[in-house]
């Protein structure tokens, strides 16, 4: 291995974390906006509609309040865990997006051909679980770093319940690696390839041997708890326990720990559809008679195009430019992404995120209708109902396995 | 200075920085955090030495469940400050150095031995491998481990337990 | 690089495992440093396991890490339980049988 491959390697993988650490900033504070449109319309209403068309620069004013409120500590607070613990939180969040593959081409970026993935290590799984398993203690830290009773109890509590869901989480997987035999993601999504029947889907959602239905729900749920999300967030309510682990936190220090929790809610979707759901493949055949299924990216820009500019035609502050702009640069984007050179990028990427969109989307949804759990029901829930429904899950895909063979 | 080195003495400062601080760090809190990036940087070892299986059940049981319970107990205890202690004459002036002595030539025995490491890792990947000795060879010690975590979790559960009845039958009431 | 480097880390590791043993007086803080002690331990045995190329230095490891999980929860459970006789966790003032 001499200088400039390696050289070259380290310059690529900058480049690929520099691209995803933007993207995925940037998609954290979008989901922030999605979460409020969606909840809005759930109940009734607009959701932020004023600053910027339709709500989009919202989370630039979020930002820019967060960044400009005063930035207090608490007397008698630990210092150093004070300001450690959100950076542990959302370091660890978004770290764990390093792991996750994004599409199956390799792309020439400067000549050297590379994955659409930035650590494709043989345990990616593993690692993901390890740094959810670490995230724990940015919860635990900022509970008892504050020096407020609302703090350590809801630190406590909301620790207590992450590990615990944590196990069901990492059981209700266990389906997926005996059916897979690799904790390497990308090798896991291509185990998903194929096509029962000739049209349905081989994902493990829908596998042949045994479909993954049960680890799926198991999984979705243990993912809510482990992310302190409705309806598991007892520990964080503001009817509850004021804030929890992050009473005592203002500006930045309150915008990491929100930011970490979103990314790790990305980081839990993207893992929801690439072990159940495919990742990044088709859900049509790729036989020569669906050629025309590989157009569908390109139709989905130019529909959102051509609604961004009718939609901007109906409003009258400069809205009226900015919409039809808008809509204007996806319809070119739609039309480079039917040209041949650029389509076959395009599939992997725009598959997998529509999945991730899904199951954001289901768990947001979840989050405004379900009421939320007291916590002794949470606790009881997570030891004596999810894990013993994991473990199930686990022989009778084993069972499954082994009749098969 | 290959890669190699570079990356193993910057995990092994920071498993030797770590490991200093547990022992003179006053807030028992603060020690346990600094186990923890002790045993991260270990994992990072374990990496290096090419058992990545190995590495990430450290860092998910041993640094993020055992350490939990750690922190939880000390933060449930309120252990407090580590008092000014005034070790005996004979500790500070005999003890101590004699303990770093031991120390320096512990590490130097060790460090001059000469066995090297052979030219390629086992056969098996690590995960294959240790998955395929564990419950071929080692069957009967892995269903001894499992029974013994259970004894472990009932012992805790009694031990732990308010002498005047469960205090969770009161809540449910 | 030859294995005698992560021998000595580990000797390190352990040496100070031992001084925190002996010198600490918060009976957590021991039990730290008997877990800093099995932490080096281990790194001691996937050393060797790497240097001869087999695995079960790492099957060893596998069941120090399961059993030390054990012991810290029986010994955290007797540590709860002696807080809350003794209201302290100061080594000194729980060496007596008589409360």
């Amino acid at each position: 291995m001499n200088g400039t491959f390696t050289q070259s390697i380290l310059v690529i993988s900058l480049i690929k974390v520099v691209v995803l650490l933007f993207l995925v900033l940037t998609a954290v504070a979008y989901l922030v906006w999605f979460e409020r449109k969606v909840a809005a319309h759930l109940q009734g209403r607009w959701g932020p509609y004023r600053v910027g068309p339709h709500g989009l620069l919202q989370p630039l004013a979020d930002g820019a309040k967060f960044l400009l409120k005063e930035d207090t500590t608490p007397a008698g607070a630990d210092r150093l865990l004070y300001f450690t613990a959100p950076a542990i939180t959302l370091t660890l969040a978004i770290s764990a997006i390093a792991m996750i593959p994004f599409g199956p081409t390799t792309v020439h970026i400067f000549g050297v051909a590379t994955p659409l993935v930035i650590a494709n290590i043989n345990v990616g799984l593993l690692a993901i679980f390890a740094m959810t398993s670490i995230g724990v203690y940015g919860v635990a830290l900022a509970g008892w770093s504050s020096n407020s009773k609302y703090s350590l109890l809801g630190g406590l509590r909301s620790s207590a319940q992450m590990i615990s869901y944590e196990l069901s989480l990492t059981l209700s997987v266990v389906g997926v690696l005996l059916l897979a035999g690799t904790f390497n993601l990308s090798e896991l999504i291509l185990r998903q390839d194929g096509f029962t029947w000739g049209y349905l889907p081989q994902w493990n959602l829908l596998n042949p041997i045994l479909p993954q239905i049960l680890g799926f729900f198991c999984y979705f749920i243990a993912a809510i708890a482990e992310t302190n999300r409705a309806p598991f967030d007892l520990a964080e309510a503001e009817s509850e326990i004021v804030a929890g682990y992050h009473t005592e936190y203002s500006s930045f220090k309150f915008a990491m720990f929100f930011m970490g929790e979103y990314a790790s809610m990305i980081t839990v979707a993207c893992l929801a559809s690439i072990l159940f759901l495919g990742g990044w493949l088709s859900p049509f055949p790729q036989t020569p008679g669906m050629d025309w299924t590989r157009y569908i990216p390109a139709a989905v820009l130019a529909a959102s195009g051509v609604a961004l500019i009718l939609d901007g035609l109906r409003h009258r502050s400069f809205a009226r430019i900015v919409l039809p702009v808008m809509g204007l640069l996806l319809g070119a984007l739609s039309f480079l992404c039917s040209q041949p050179g650029v389509i076959d990028y395009v599939q992997g990427p725009f598959w997998f995120l529509a999945k991730v969109l899904f199951v954001l989307f289901v768990y947001v949804w979840v989050r405004w209708t379900l009421p939320r759990f007291r916590y002794d029901q949470l606790m009881g829930f997570g030891w004596k109902v999810l894990f013993p429904v994991a473990l199930l899950n686990v022989v009778l895909t084993s069972l499954a396995l082994v009749m098969h063979r | 200075m290959t890669p190699q080195l570079v990356v193993f003495l910057i995990l092994a400062a920071i498993a030797v920085a770590g490991a200093v601080s547990v022992i003179l760090q006053r807030e028992p809190i603060h020690s346990a955090i600094s186990l923890i990036t002790v045993m991260i940087a270990l994992a990072g070892l374990f990496l290096l030495l090419e058992s990545e299986f190995i590495a990430a059940v450290q860092i998910i049981v041993y640094a993020g469940a055992i350490m939990v319970l750690f922190v939880f107990v000390i933060m449930l205890l309120n252990a407090g400050t580590e008092e000014r202690t005034n070790m005996s004459r004979m500790a500070r002036y005999v003890g101590v150095p004699l303990a770093i002595f031991l120390l320096i030539e512990l590490a130097y025995q060790v460090g001059t031995a000469t066995l090297s490491m052979t030219a390629q890792p086992a056969a098996d990947g690590a995960t294959r491998g240790l998955s395929m000795l564990l419950f071929q060879d080692f069957v009967f010690p892995f269903e001894l481990t499992s029974i013994l975590i259970l004894i472990a979790i009932l012992g805790a559960l009694v031990l732990a337990q308010r002498s005047e009845g469960a205090p969770a039958q009161r809540a449910q009431q | 690089m030859p294995i005698s480097y992560y021998l000595a880390l580990s000797a390190v590791l352990f040496g100070l495992g031992v001084i925190g043993f002996v010198f600490k007086r918060n009976i957590v803080t021991i039990f730290m440093s008997i877990e800093l002690m099995l932490n080096a331990v281990n790194l001691a045995f996937i050393a060797f396991a790497r240097a001869l190329g087999q695995l079960q230095g790492q099957v060893f490891v596998f069941f120090v890490i399961v059993v030390a999980a054990a012991e810290a929860a029986v010994g955290l459970a007797i540590v709860i339980v002696i807080a809350r006789n003794r209201q302290s966790l100061n080594i000194e003032r729980i060496n007596l049988l008589k409360l």
